[in-house]
């Protein structure tokens, strides 16, 4: 698939960071003339994937996490999360509705909402290595426009 | 992230502001949960209507506070939920828990 634009962000796991990665997801994506619904589904999906490199691949060190952003010539937006964490031993387990290994303010909805709220999810990870999250948000072409 | 919150005849409302996330839940779930132990109400009003933004930390904050008010035998209702929160909300299938006004 042809990549018409990227953008590439790093940056430490804190916390902080959260808001900043959706932000400029949503900034980005603004060039594919998104729906305010299409936006915040872009944000919330962002949100989710970047809050589990934060919190599951750097549980006590921070470490490096890396942002890609693409804009396909089909109109979507590819959205790829990578980290160098502690990676995942059981990718399926991960992404059943309400498993978490995280404290009480984790709801283990991570993975469904990001399903929810994009077309496409692929997680690759290895133990000792990190995790990439992969993730494709079509968004619609409007008329006269 | 501040949750503002009233109080009468038992009756607790708390208006959780700004975006709710994974960095601000901690927060305002210790802020709800003392706000509870205070009040001991019969009713909490969670009015989300400044609520600009929620990830799945919105879910843990709600079941959390849902369950504080089982155990001091009070009734909880969410009321004026954002589009992009009801929409996180109803994809982890929160309404056949909790009441949303």
């Amino acid at each position: 698939m042809k990549i018409e634009n990227q953008v590439t962000l790093e940056f430490p796991s804190r916390s902080a960071n959260e808001g900043f990665a959706r932000t400029a997801a949503a900034c980005f994506a603004a060039q594919l003339d998104p729906t305010l619904e299409e936006v915040n589904d872009i944000k919330t999906a962002v949100s989710e994937a970047v809050t589990n490199a934060i919190v599951h691949a750097y549980p006590d060190v921070l470490g490096k996490i890396v942002l890609k952003l693409r804009i396909r010539e089909d109109h979507a937006l590819e959205i790829i999360v990578k980290d160098w964490g502690v990676g995942i031993a059981d990718v399926d387990q991960a992404r059943t509705p309400l498993f978490t290994t995280g404290s009480e303010e984790r709801s283990g909805m991570g993975f469904t909402i990001m399903e929810s709220f994009t077309d496409s999810l692929k997680v690759r990870s290895s133990p000792g290595k990190g995790t990439t999250v992969t993730m494709v948000r079509k968004i619609a072409r409007r008329a006269g426009r | 992230m501040p949750v503002t919150c009233r109080e009468d005849n038992r009756c607790l409302t708390a208006l959780v502001s700004g975006e709710l996330d994974h960095h601000g839940a901690r927060a305002v779930m210790n802020e709800l949960d003392q706000r509870i132990d205070q009040a001991q109400p019969r009713e909490l009003t969670l009015d989300l209507s400044g609520l600009t933004f929620t990830d799945s930390s919105g879910i843990a904050v709600l079941l959390r506070a849902h369950r504080r008010m089982t155990q001091v035998r009070g009734a909880m209702r969410v009321v004026s939920t954002p589009a992009q929160a009801g929409k996180v909300f109803r994809a982890a299938g929160l309404e056949r828990i909790i009441r949303f006004e």
